[in-house]
């Protein structure tokens, strides 16, 4: 098996690298056949490990050393449990679908070559992050998605937006990745080992060892392990304070925003916490920080997506809104039901981003939704794949997202961590407002009157086969897939001992007939549906209703348009600090001290000395002799009387 | 008084007095051949410390060979005595200090009695068969055979030198090159021409057909 | 009997007059030579006392070697003198100040 986990990561390195160097020469067709042999390869392996970990089989080892420094060992190492594999195939299966969807959308595209090439070198990062034994990998596999991140969203390097929303990605990223890093080395200095078997199985030893701090007040060092490892997940999932990259990502083509931005990179950060959860568990202080962080992401983000008009931004701050939904999962302790959300929030939500780029591709990469509406007539398969979409996102059984949404919401009402009852009220209140603006965006894209341009009018119609297969083969596990894994993930079968086990819970017995019968009594589906009505009322049946609210609650709409002032606040803050403290050092700490005093003031120093010294310089050969025979009676002097 | 003191106290004062007007006399003609008669006197006073060989290298050396080199040159240039004198007194201050400062200290070394006869008594004197020369050159092509030949070396490049240094052509003067002379080739002083042999008939020179 | 500081004296006594010498003439450059010259006249004298009281024959080697140094040093000095004096026409020294920067 040990080859089968090599070469799942590699057939699709190989790939990314021989398209990458030689795409040009390839062809188009080459190039796509070549990826996308190498990612289906790469999703039938990723099942045959599934089925085969599901069996019972695990796999934790290393296959290659890089260096031992210190008795510290840097390797590549797989570790293969119900986790791992879980991630594998929902990371393989969006690429696949992702790759097939991206011939049709990148058709007329001529980085389309490399647009493959980026795509499958990423599906290569994530695999390694996702199979990963250590710490070292792990972060490798976490720059590297990092950097494919960057390259995809300035994809389209000559618009200036996208550039700047690369560089910011990037910049935000760095800020956790620090963290991240930070919480890394804290690791191999506390426990000795990069290995996660070695650090888990001695992190019950280590866990009332203090560290003193500034004032002599005493830090748990696994406290600080956990909000260091947190501050990475919250720069790589995105969630609030450092998520203000992940709309602005948008600027990537459609495909990455489904693959990248919703699917599997951010939630890197939720499977990284998740790979943890035996460091976590051990933290009350770091589980309520995540839970907190978790829940203000939740609604902030959501209320945001209220009154977005792009439709992309719209799926966007959806999804920095079920991270949140995640980290608050995370933050319960419900660890194998963050991942259960996480996959099928990969499922429904690429689904959604791809239904939403086959909408652009179709009004000829028109983006406001405030020029759309009565699409579904012209783009029935669209229209279908995005309502079951959206089902899902909005939780109405029996779709995917209702399972994991309802159980991550009854994990918080069952969780004692501190904090646990203001992140309760938030993602109950947080159901209604997903419904409203889901059922917006339908609404509004899909029904009511007409407002494309004319150009537009004409010609929007179905997109071709090659995007439409993909949405409906998404469409697929986006129904079932709550249904067929909420029982195992419940009982605890599906992740095993891989994550924590939900001890005390009380929903351990669950199965998915209990959960579907128990959903028409219970607070989260009436919700849900009502926010579906009022988005009904407000932009189907009154279209005045919304800007009408919109006038009476001026601030509050300000306050959103603006999206709580964040980035004002950063630039100001960061880039516009960061600006005056560089011109600070650069007049004073350069131009003063350095230049001024150092440079040219040793210059100067050194020029008025010359000017006394070069006095001595007289160039008659006797004055020299004078010196000579005075340093003769001096030193004679000196023998003399010593 | 013994006449070796006598001879010692005599030329010692001779040596001073030269020395001085050496310094101070005001024609440069005239310090050379004061300088002349401090080698002199500085020759025979080594010749009372046994050292006759370097007493006669002294007198043939340089007041035979180095003094009239001296002598030759000032005489060879034309320079304006009553204008070298100037600004004499300025640095005699200064001078008088340094000189004052170096005599009290060789003072107080030599006056320690370190170097009076008690510590350190004049040797009796060789016989009369016992020639200076002799030994010196005995030492001289034993023990310092190399410094010997390096000094031979050091002179041949100071006259190489000084030559180099004065010598310059001046391209008015005609000179003959006899190692070109010797190294001339029939090539250059004979040139061979061909051209055609002339007709004896002097009518068909002019002739055209 | 003459001691040997009284050459010493002597010795001495030269060496300070060349100094003062130097110190003097800034005029003529063959004075300055001829003062280098009364300087290792001085050296010389002690060498040959030193050699005669220690009976050591060395001294009077060192010396030889002395003034062959001092030849070459007078020839070349003279000869840098005449070239000097052909350039510039004088051989004041204190007109001598091309070294100065």
């Amino acid at each position: 098996m040990e080859t089968v986990y090599l070469l799942i990561p590699l057939v699709c390195l190989a790939a990314a690298v021989l398209v990458g160097l030689a795409g040009q020469w390839l062809g188009r067709r080459a190039a796509h056949s070549i990826t996308i042999g190498a990612v289906a390869m790469a999703f039938v392996l990723s099942v045959v490990v599934a089925v085969e970990v599901a069996g019972g089989q695990r796999f934790d080892g290393s296959v290659y050393i890089w260096a031992v420094s210190d008795g510290i060992q840097f390797e590549i190492g797989f570790l293969i449990d119900q986790l791992s594999a879980v991630m594998m195939v929902v990371v393989t299966f969006v690429s696949l679908m992702v790759h097939v969807y991206t011939i049709g959308y990148m058709h007329d595209d001529p980085g389309y070559t490399r647009f493959f090439s980026y795509i499958s070198l990423f599906t290569f990062a994530m695999l390694m992050l996702v199979m990963s034994n250590n710490f070292l990998q792990l972060f490798f596999g976490w720059e590297a998605v990092g950097l494919l991140s960057y390259l995809l969203i300035g994809f389209w390097f000559e618009r200036e937006s996208a550039n700047f929303a690369s560089l910011k990605a990037f910049l935000v990223n760095r800020v956790g990745d620090l963290g991240f890093l930070l919480g890394i080395a804290a690791i191999l200095y506390v426990f000795g080992s990069l290995d996660y078997a070695a650090v888990f199985a001695s992190a019950p030893q280590h866990a009332t060892e203090t560290m003193t701090g500034i004032l002599g007040s005493q830090w748990r060092w696994l406290t600080i392990i956990c909000l260091l490892l947190f501050v990475g997940a919250m720069g790589k999932s995105a969630q609030v304070p450092l998520h203000v990259w992940l709309p602005d990502s948008m600027e990537g083509p459609t495909p990455i925003s489904a693959l990248i931005h919703a699917a599997t990179m951010v939630t890197a950060g939720i499977f990284m916490v998740a790979r943890m959860s035996p460091l976590f568990e051990l933290s009350q202080t770091a589980l309520s920080v995540v839970l907190i962080i978790g829940a203000v992401t939740t609604i902030s983000m959501a209320l945001i997506a209220l009154v977005q008009n792009d439709i992309k931004r719209v799926v966007a701050y959806s999804t920095l809104s079920q991270l949140g939904y995640m980290t608050v999962a995370l933050g319960a302790s419900a660890y194998s039901i963050a991942i259960f959300h996480l996959a099928t929030h990969a499922f429904f939500k690429a689904l959604l981003f791809l239904a939403a780029g086959s909408v652009i591709i179709a009004l000829h990469h028109e983006q406001d939704m405030r020029r759309m509406g009565a699409l579904w007539k012209r783009m029935p398969v669209t229209y279908l794949t995005a309502l079951i979409g959206t089902l899902a996102l909005v939780g109405i059984p029996p779709f995917a997202g209702f399972f994991s949404k309802d159980a991550i919401i009854e994990a918080v009402a069952l969780s004692h961590t501190p904090g646990a009852k203001f992140a309760y009220v938030v993602v109950v209140a947080g159901v209604f407002v997903t419904a409203l603006y889901s059922f917006r965006l339908i609404f509004m894209v899909f029904h009511g009157p007409s407002r494309l341009s004319e150009d537009n009018r004409k010609h929007a119609r179905e997109s071709p086969w090659v995007v439409t297969v993909p949405l409906i083969l998404l469409a697929i596990p986006s129904v079932l897939a709550g249904l067929v894994l909420v029982g195992p993930t419940l009982s605890g079968h599906l992740f095993g001992e891989s994550v924590m086990p939900i001890d005390g819970h009380g929903i351990n017995g669950y199965g998915a007939t209990d959960m579907l019968v128990h959903a028409w009594v219970s607070l989260p589906l009436w919700l849900a549906i009502a926010g579906i009505a009022v988005a009904w009322i407000l932009y189907l049946r009154s279209p005045h209703a919304a800007s009408r609210i919109a006038n009476r609650f001026r601030l509050l709409h300000e306050i959103l348009i603006r999206k709580y002032g964040v980035d004002e606040l950063y630039e100001r803050v960061f880039a516009d600090g960061g600006q005056a403290l560089g011109r600070t050092l650069w007049k004073f700490g350069d131009r003063l001290i350095i230049d001024d005093t150092l440079v040219n003031g040793t210059a100067k120093l050194v020029g008025r000395l010359s000017g006394v010294v070069r006095s001595l310089q007289t160039g008659y050969v006797y004055h020299y002799a004078f010196a000579m025979i005075i340093g003769l009676v001096a030193l004679m002097s000196w023998f003399l009387w010593t | 008084m013994s006449f070796l003191q006598f001879a010692f106290y005599f030329f010692a004062m001779i040596l001073i007095g030269a020395a001085a007007r050496v310094v101070t006399v005001r024609n440069p003609v005239k310090a050379a051949l004061y300088l002349v008669l401090a080698f002199f006197s500085a020759a025979c006073i080594w010749i009372t410390l046994e050292a006759e060989f370097l007493a006669i290298v002294l007198v043939l050396v340089y007041v035979g060979a180095v003094m009239v080199l001296f002598l030759f040159v000032v005489m060879m240039l034309d320079i304006d005595v009553a204008r070298l004198r100037e600004g004499f007194a300025r640095y005699l201050p200064v001078g008088a200090v340094v000189a004052a400062v170096m005599v009290i200290e060789l003072g107080v070394v030599l006056t320690s009695g370190r170097f009076d006869l008690e510590s350190m008594p004049r040797p009796s004197g060789h016989g009369q068969d016992y020639s200076n020369t002799r030994e010196v050159g005995l030492l001289l092509y034993t023990d310092y055979v190399y410094a010997f030949e390096l000094a031979a070396v050091l002179l041949l490049v100071a006259i190489v030198a000084a030559i180099v240094l004065t010598l310059r052509r001046r391209p008015t003067t005609l000179y003959q090159s006899p190692a070109r002379q010797v190294r001339v080739t029939k090539a250059e002083r004979l040139r061979v021409v061909q051209m055609p042999s002339e007709s004896r008939n002097k009518e068909n020179q002019g002739d055209p057909s | 009997m003459i001691p040997l500081s009284h050459y010493l004296v002597l010795g001495a006594i030269l060496f300070s007059i060349g100094v003062v010498g130097i110190f003097l003439n800034r005029k003529n450059l063959v004075v300055l030579l001829m003062a280098i010259e009364l300087l290792l006249l001085a050296a010389n004298m002690n060498f040959i006392a030193f050699s005669h009281y220690l009976g050591d024959l060395a001294g009077q080697v060192f010396v030889f070697f002395i003034l062959t140094v001092a030849a070459a040093e007078s020839a070349i000095g003279l000869a840098i003198l005449i070239v000097v004096f052909r350039s510039r026409r004088t051989i004041n020294v204190q007109d001598l100040d091309r070294l100065q920067g």
